[in-house]
């Protein structure tokens, strides 16, 4: 098979164990907060029954925390695995995120995971709330490392080139632990993942509710799950705001596919709704869109802060455009070519131990290296990612962002100002918005990883350069085997959350 | 202050953390080492249990040390992580596959509704302290008997067999280590269990378990002893340049005499914590075990890496040979990381803290019937 399939299965693989770890991941985030808070509760009032909620709780945690754990496990190795050429390219900058998210992270959370879970009887009340809301503190430090190395690859900085070593250097670790795209990209997420911990307690109460069971619990629940949910949901569009302008000003291909927006202007509007034109192609002139609702200005402002600005679009990024400055794809893949030469001339000088070329060939590469990964590609088409996909996914993402809010509003207002059992379309609403929260948060990633593409890492290293050579025939297997055993645990995972959840607050754990 | 260290001497200081790392990880196995005696050990369903609860409240830590180890080759030796992990890719795949069905099998095993049933998450586990040791042992066995590979000129890895890794299983001399480490993981889980579960009965079978195992692990760890110290090394000269060298890890044995002391000490206090166990029953032994774990598996990793040795050798392009210093991170990193990795004695003391107030009081059989009590 040739080295283009193992490319697209490493692809698929990844994909396929991303999307599988960041199906427990968001709970782990949210859960974990609003269990402590339960937990914080129960020590403040002494009420034993809000200890019984937290208890309940817990025991989701637990279930869904272990497939969290198993799934997580490969996403560690799978760059080594899967992507040693991108591992050694890179690993100077991305290794140390990694390492530090296992020293600072998961120590934290499984020391103090088995003191929450094992620890009511046997260490003193403050000491297990402590350990509660170390974990939470645990799951999310995590989480900060391993956006901190994701946010990286979308935007790379901190780092020098060094053509001895073939490979990025670090020259700043504060530069790429506090980029702007790093620290967006954590709040984010974790407020993603905030909002699915509390979907997930607001959803759970009201089947309760609508199954007229542990009615006190229930309603105790929800107003801990959407409370923390309106919050959460209000900073999650927040931080999608701030997101959507840092992907302006650092991957404006990725932007314009988001919006599919092939043509530039400036007071560009927002698309709210659009179905694309299946026959659209690059250059061409035809309608972007078969259908679409617009909100005017607001693409220049949420990109660029400005109403009047120019927002690019795909033409201008892969044709160039001179009276924006914008550069065509066809001089950056010279600019490419021109820096993976200089590389080869600077290997050849250093064979022979010329100093002088070695210099001038650094310099040449130097001033080129910001077109690096270009050099890889041949047509300036290929610079595009997947729009169809990235833009749908976008919106998708969106549309349930804007929902989330409305409902844990709704939620609100039906429980301290109506019987909140005495509306079960309100009910059902919030049972069925569970699996939304996933298909939002799942969303989220294809337009981060999906839209990225054909980079690896951003301007300097394509997917199809950093995968390790596999041969497709074996990242095929490993495909299938991840599919199935993932699959079977997640399977098992549900019929235990699902018969957990039945048993109700007085189950057991 | 890590600013000052020469790019060696970081090189070597972290060479010494992997060590530490792997030390620490090869004593957290006696998780894995209890988990093949669940069908062994226990009498009944109740001492079953016990042994996995014991276990349970533990086996996030090798988990996640083994995380750890992963992420500190990363971030340290950037080059073996790329090399090692993509070439022999189906060794490390099935490694990790064995790790990935040990992470839900406490938690599901018990409950209903599991889909897979009590005795598949049992089978898990026990494939996971087998296999998965026994795997993990071959992979690093082949930091001594060499693997073929050679990288080109971006650095980037061409493995050289269409196994991928699987071809270490047929060097014969990697199972010495492979076996040693199965049973030694099954020792230090007998000595864990004494100390962690309070059963008369159960302790008398731990008493014979570990005679036996005893005996089983000398023989392979006195035979991988042997092999090490009697094969040819990979040694590199100042240009960088790789060679074989007879007697390489016997010479670095001699050279390096803290490390002989280290790996010496470690042995003893092994045999001390056995003899401990073995006719005292004693509950500290599994302390002395761990100590004597970390010292000698630290110290063999020191023979590997350091004294100008080519720790992951390949056998197919000598040059193309992994050393400390051509496949580390820059200075920058090793001296960032350098400032992290003092947060260390930090984790460890409040994983020690956090341990010793949940250990305080053992296990035992009215433990398991509480239902106010987490069980798995």
């Amino acid at each position: 098979m040739s080295e283009l399939s193992s490319v697209d299965w490493s692809r698929a693989q990844f994909a396929l164990t991303a999307i599988y770890h960041f199906l427990f991941v968001p709970l782990t985030l949210g859960l974990s907060f609003i269990m402590a808070i339960m937990e914080s509760i129960y020590l403040k009032t002494g009420d034993a029954h809000w200890k019984k909620i937290t208890q309940f709780w817990m025991s989701l945690f637990a279930i869904n925390f272990a497939i969290g754990v198993a799934t997580g496990l490969i996403m560690e190795f799978e760059f080594g695995t899967n992507w040693a050429n991108y591992s050694w390219f890179v690993g100077d900058i991305f290794g140390a995120p990694l390492a530090i998210e296992g020293i600072l992270a998961f120590f934290m959370e499984s020391t103090f995971f088995a003191v929450m879970f094992f620890g009511w009887n046997k260490v003193s009340p403050k000491f297990h709330l402590l350990s509660t809301w170390l974990v939470a503190i645990g799951s999310n430090l995590s989480a900060f490392w391993i956006l901190v190395a994701n946010g990286w690859m979308q935007y790379p900085v901190g780092m020098y080139f060094n053509p001895a070593t073939a490979r990025n250097e670090m020259e700043n670790f504060f530069d790429v632990a506090l980029s702007p795209v790093a620290v967006i990209k954590f709040l984010h997420t974790v407020a993603s993942g905030y909002v699915i911990g509390a979907l997930f307690v607001v959803g759970i109460s009201a089947w309760f509710l609508l199954k007229k069971k542990e009615l006190l619990f229930a309603k105790r629940s929800m107003v801990v799950g959407a409370t923390f949910g309106l919050i959460t949901s209000l900073f999650l569009a927040f931080s999608g705001d701030e997101s959507a302008y840092q992907v302006t000003q650092h991957q404006p291909v990725k932007l314009a596919a988001m919006e599919g927006l092939y043509k530039g202007e400036s007071r560009a509007g927002l698309i709210a709704f659009g179905i694309l034109n299946p026959n659209k192609q690059l250059g061409d002139n035809e309608p972007e869109f078969l259908g679409d609702i617009e909100i005017p200005y607001m693409l220049s402002l949420l990109g660029h802060r400005h109403i009047d600005a120019f927002v690019a679009g795909l033409d201008d990024l892969v044709y160039g455009n001179p009276a924006h400055n914008i550069p065509s794809a066809s001089e950056r893949i010279a600019n490419g070519k021109i820096a993976l030469q200089a590389l080869s001339d600077f290997r050849d000088a250093k064979k022979i131990g010329d100093a002088t070329q070695m210099n001038e060939s650094e310099a040449i590469l130097q001033t080129h290296m910001k077109d690096f990964g270009y050099g890889y590609f041949e047509k300036p088409e290929q610079i595009v990612p997947p729009i169809a996909l990235t833009f749908y996914s976008f919106h998708i993402m969106v549309s349930l962002g804007m929902w989330f809010i409305a409902l844990f509003a709704l939620v609100l207002f039906f429980i301290f100002k109506r019987n909140i059992t005495h509306y079960p379309l309100v009910l059902y609403a919030a049972l069925w918005s569970i699996p939304l929260g996933y298909i939002a948060a799942e969303a989220g990633w294809i337009v981060a990883e999906v839209g990225r593409q054909p980079w690896a890492i951003q301007d300097l290293m394509p997917t199809h350069i950093a995968a390790t050579h596999l041969g497709g025939g074996n990242v095929a297997l490993s495909f299938t085997l991840f599919a199935i055993l993932f699959t079977v645990l997640l399977i098992a995972e549900i019929k235990i959350m699902l018969r957990q959840i039945s048993k109700g607050f007085e189950g057991g754990h | 202050m890590f600013e000052l260290l020469s790019f060696l001497q970081l090189q070597q200081l972290w060479w010494m953390i992997v060590s530490l790392l792997a030390g620490l990880f090869v004593f957290l196995m006696f998780i894995q080492g209890g988990q093949t005696l669940l069908f062994s050990l226990p009498e009944n369903e109740v001492e079953k249990s016990m042994l996995i609860n014991s276990l349970g409240r533990k086996w996030e830590l090798g988990f996640t040390t083994l995380v750890l180890f992963g992420g500190a080759l990363f971030a340290a030796f950037p080059l073996f992580y790329a090399t090692s992990f993509g070439g022999a890719y189906w060794v490390w795949l099935a490694i990790l596959f064995c790790f990935i069905i040990q992470a839900v099998s406490y938690e599901y095993r018990k409950k209903e509704n599991n889909f897979l049933g009590q005795k598949t998450y049992e089978m898990f586990l026990y494939i996971n302290g087998s296999l998965g040791v026994i795997l993990l042992g071959v992979a690093l066995s082949t930091l001594f008997s060499g693997a073929s590979f050679h990288l080109d000129e971006n650095f980037f890895v061409q493995w050289d067999t269409n196994l991928r890794g699987l071809e270490a299983l047929f060097i014969p001399q990697n199972y010495l280590l492979a076996f040693s480490l199965f049973f030694l993981a099954r020792l230090s889980a007998g000595l864990y269990f004494l100390s962690n579960i309070n059963h008369a009965s159960l302790h008398v079978r731990i008493q014979k378990m570990l005679l036996k195992n005893t005996l089983l692990f000398l023989s392979f760890f006195l035979g991988f002893l042997a092999w090490i110290f009697t094969k040819e090394g990979f040694a590199y000269d100042a240009l960088g340049v790789v060679s074989i060298e007879a007697y390489k890890y016997l010479s670095n044995l001699l050279a390096l005499p803290v490390v002989a002391v280290m790996i010496l000490l470690g042995v003893v206090l092994v045999l001390v914590a056995l003899y401990l166990g073995i006719f005292k029953a004693n509950v500290h032994g599994i302390k002395v075990m761990g100590l004597g774990i970390v010292f000698a598996v630290m110290g063999i990793f020191l023979l590997l890496g350091l004294n100008n040795t080519a720790f992951y050798p390949s056998l197919s392009a000598l040059q193309s040979s992994l050393t400390i210093e051509n496949s580390s991170g820059s200075h920058y990193t090793l001296t960032a990381m350098s400032y992290v990795a003092l947060i260390i004695p930090f984790v460890l003391a409040y994983i020690t803290y956090a341990w010793y107030a949940m250990d305080k009081k053992s296990i035992d059989e009215a433990e398991m019937s509480d239902a106010s009590e987490h069980h798995y």
